[in-house]
């Protein structure tokens, strides 16, 4: 076992880690907010997470296409990538809600849970019927954009690339701005109002109807910009992309302890560098017995053990209030 | 209304079934219809290739299938969609077994849907002319109706070590995508690489799509020379461009899998100078493949995908075996026994050279290129520059 080598790469897996964790963290936003109002697990999320990777790159291309790509500067134009991403995925998780879950709202719990399984499963088709209507384009790439792709040396071994900074201070902006409207603005009490009890909110003259679809916008919205940053950060995107990483941050919000938004934050770095550690180290400490495909094996376990401790995850239990 | 929407239901379904009845009178004389089917994945993320297996079946049995229907045959073909999954491709399979019209299969891209679905095949001995499938177990189950025209992947792993030793490399990392496919090669070339004396710095499997991050952060710190891929380009490249945003300097190189105009797509500058090793040269390298290019671009509006040409002679291959048995048969419909038979017997003169299969269903001879990326625009892809070029040998049967 080469200790210097362990030793060497272990601030950049932690970094890794980090990033990874705070992309798990912006799409376990999106469910935990909906399980903190309703108590449901909007399974589409990771669907509503991939549109918004889609209509960032649409953008993307069409500029290129027209020849002004580099027109603009990296910067603003990941600004309206992120706003467009939000726009559109917000929009598709009204609409879900709108179409599939409210109908079912008085339902017992096991049929709207299916119904999002239906609508996730529905939304990657439709997204790929309609990315290949003019081509067959299964596969879409995120054009490079040299100033975001810049590694910043931090030592010799050691860098972080200007994209992967953008994740972390997007993920921390948002989770700040969340926080915010949950319990500082007239809105986000209602919100807290209608987690708590719909029926009193409603007797209260709280439109709950409303509420629950401003819930969905806010947190389809953060499932879009997260899809943006993940293309930008990835590159490769197909209409399947979601359903790993969707999983994933699932898995970080019940970790965290769901329905709790610090908690999703929490859960998902302690995934994303569970996961970093076990894809870098598994085969260097075990001399190759166990390679880097065992890492999911790995996280997932520990993740169940801290589960039988803390059943109702990390900060589950210290923060009560909901949403 | 219910019983309204009821009559409306079994409308649907009547006209639906009279879609699939054939009408009678209209085929005229014909003794019947030969249909050929093809099995690649055409939707998904490996659908270039797939349907550039489809399309050159298509325009085979558009331009060989005269002689078929000169004694009194229609000649139809039945594309079938493996989604690159051996589920799907086994499914695919029992359906095709029960459509007694189907005397050949042209296909499968992935070693590893080939494998499960040829068993299928082989129940009813259906005959599989596979144009791509480079797994050594493919035809080492010595099965009579499984057939390929490309070469396979013990020799492709050693034409790949050996061109890591001629570019003078010492050490190697070795990263495969788990498949059957892409571990064996990956495996192949890496005990043939420690043989040559390259040191094998890691072997490491994973199913992950977009973060490499994880995996490359060890590989950069023991600086390979180079960087061996196992698996199909729509995994390699993402991961050649982190690697290279990463600042890994090592040369890439892998095997056919990643022979696909996407590699460039997705993989852009990173993959510009790469190699890879192939057993299906562009159409380029075959003189007799220019007229296929040229009426398949006029036919479809793109260049030929690799493998494409090889499901061409697939095809004709096919072709002029059902043709054989025909007459063999007294100008009946040939049993599939007959067909694959005279499969193995069939000496072809094709577009991507002459093809004679052994007694396990191998080319004799295949030829092995290494190849070098030369432009991250995909429309360039078939400009890829040959650097060399083997004829080698199937390896025979091994005694169990």
């Amino acid at each position: 076992m080469d200790t210097a080598l362990l030793i060497a790469i272990f601030p950049q897996v932690l970094l890794d880690g980090i990033v990874l964790g705070f992309m798990y963290a912006l799409i376990a936003l999106g469910y935990t907010m909906v399980y903190g109002v309703l108590e449901f697990i909007n399974f589409a999320h990771s669907e509503i997470f991939v549109l918004g990777a889609f209509v960032g790159v649409e953008i993307l291309l069409a500029l290129k296409f027209w020849g002004i790509l580099d027109a603009f500067s990296p910067f603003l134009l990941l600004g309206i990538l992120l706003l467009a991403g939000m726009a559109g995925s917000g929009l598709l998780a009204v609409t879900v809600e709108r179409v599939a879950y409210r109908p079912l709202r008085g339902a017992p719990r096991l049929i709207p849970l299916i119904s999002a399984i239906g609508v996730s499963f529905s939304l990657q088709d439709i997204i790929r019927l309609f990315e290949s209507l003019w081509n067959n384009a299964f596969n879409l790439v995120y054009p490079t954009m040299d100033e975001l792709n810049y590694r910043i040396e931090l030592t010799d071994t050691i860098d972080v690339s200007v994209k992967s900074l953008v994740v972390i201070v997007a993920a921390l902006l948002m989770l700040w701005v969340l926080h915010l409207i949950v319990n500082r603005t007239k809105v986000g009490k209602a919100i807290r109002a209608v987690a708590e009890d719909q029926a009193t909110a409603s007797l209260m003259g709280i439109n709950v109807n409303r509420i629950i679809s401003l819930t969905f916008l806010i947190g389809g919205a953060m499932g879009g910009a997260a899809g943006v940053l993940f293309g930008i950060q990835y590159s490769l995107i197909n209409p399947y992309t979601g359903f790993i990483p969707g999983l994933k941050a699932f898995t970080a919000a019940v970790l965290g302890g769901i329905g709790n938004i610090p908690g999703a934050m929490v859960g998902g770095i302690v995934l994303g560098l569970l996961e970093a550690f076990a894809a870098s180290y598994l085969s260097l400490l075990t001399g190759g017995a166990f390679g880097a495909e065992y890492k999911d094996i790995f996280a997932f376990s520990i993740l169940i053990l801290i589960l039988i401790f803390r059943p109702k995850g990390l900060l589950g239990e210290v923060v009560r209030e909901r949403a | 209304m219910k019983c309204h929407s009821m009559y409306v239901k079994v409308g649907i379904v009547l006209a639906m079934a009279a879609l699939l009845i054939p009408a009678p009178g209209l085929a005229g004389e014909t003794k019947g219809t030969i249909k050929i089917a093809t099995q690649s994945p055409l939707s998904g993320d490996q659908s270039a290739p797939g349907e550039g297996i489809k399309l050159g079946t298509q325009l085979a049995l558009e331009q060989l299938k005269g002689p078929i229907e000169k004694l009194g045959f229609k000649v139809d073909l039945v594309p079938f969609d493996d989604q690159a999954k051996p589920d799907v491709g086994v499914a695919n399979a029992r359906n095709m077994i029960t459509d007694k019209e189907i005397l050949a299969v042209i296909g499968h891209y992935n070693s590893g849907v080939a494998i499960p679905s040829s068993e299928v095949y082989k129940e009813a001995s259906l005959v599989e002319i596979s144009p791509a499938n480079t797994n050594p177990m493919i035809t080492d189950r010595n099965l009579p109706n499984v057939n390929r025209v490309c070469g396979r992947d013990d020799v492709q792993g050693a034409v790949g070590a050996e061109f890591a030793k001629s570019l003078k490399i010492k050490s190697a990392y070795v990263i495969h995508d788990k498949t059957t496919y892409g571990q064996s090669v990956a495996e192949f070339f890496r005990d043939n690489a420690k043989k040559l004396g390259i040191e094998v710095l890691g072997f490491e499997g994973t199913e992950e799509k977009s973060n490499f991050d994880p995996i490359l952060t060890p590989a950069k710190a023991k600086n390979p020379d180079m960087i061996y891929f196992g698996g199909i380009y729509s995994q390699g490249a993402p991961l050649f461009k982190q690697a290279r945003e990463k600042g890994i300097k090592a040369k890439f190189l892998g095997p056919d899998g990643l022979d696909s105009s996407d590699l460039a797509k997705i993989g852009g500058k990173a993959v510009v100078g790469m190699n890879y090793t192939t057993v299906a040269g562009p159409v380029v390298v075959y003189p007799k493949a220019k007229e296929f290019a040229t009426a398949y671009k006029a036919k479809f509006g793109k260049g030929p995908e690799p493998f494409a040409a090889q499901a061409y002679d697939s095809t004709a291959i096919a072709l002029k075996a059902i043709e054989g048995a025909i007459k063999a048969g007294g100008g009946k419909i040939p049993s599939r026994e007959a067909v694959a038979a005279a499969v193995r017997k069939v000496k072809h003169n094709g577009l991507t050279g002459n093809i004679e299969f052994d007694e396990k269903g191998d080319p004799k001879k295949a030829l092995y290129f290494v190849m070098q990326v030369v432009s991250e625009d995909p429309a360039k892809w078939n400009d890829n520059k040959e650097v060399k070029r083997l004829e080698i040998p199937a390896p025979p049967l091994k005694k169990k």
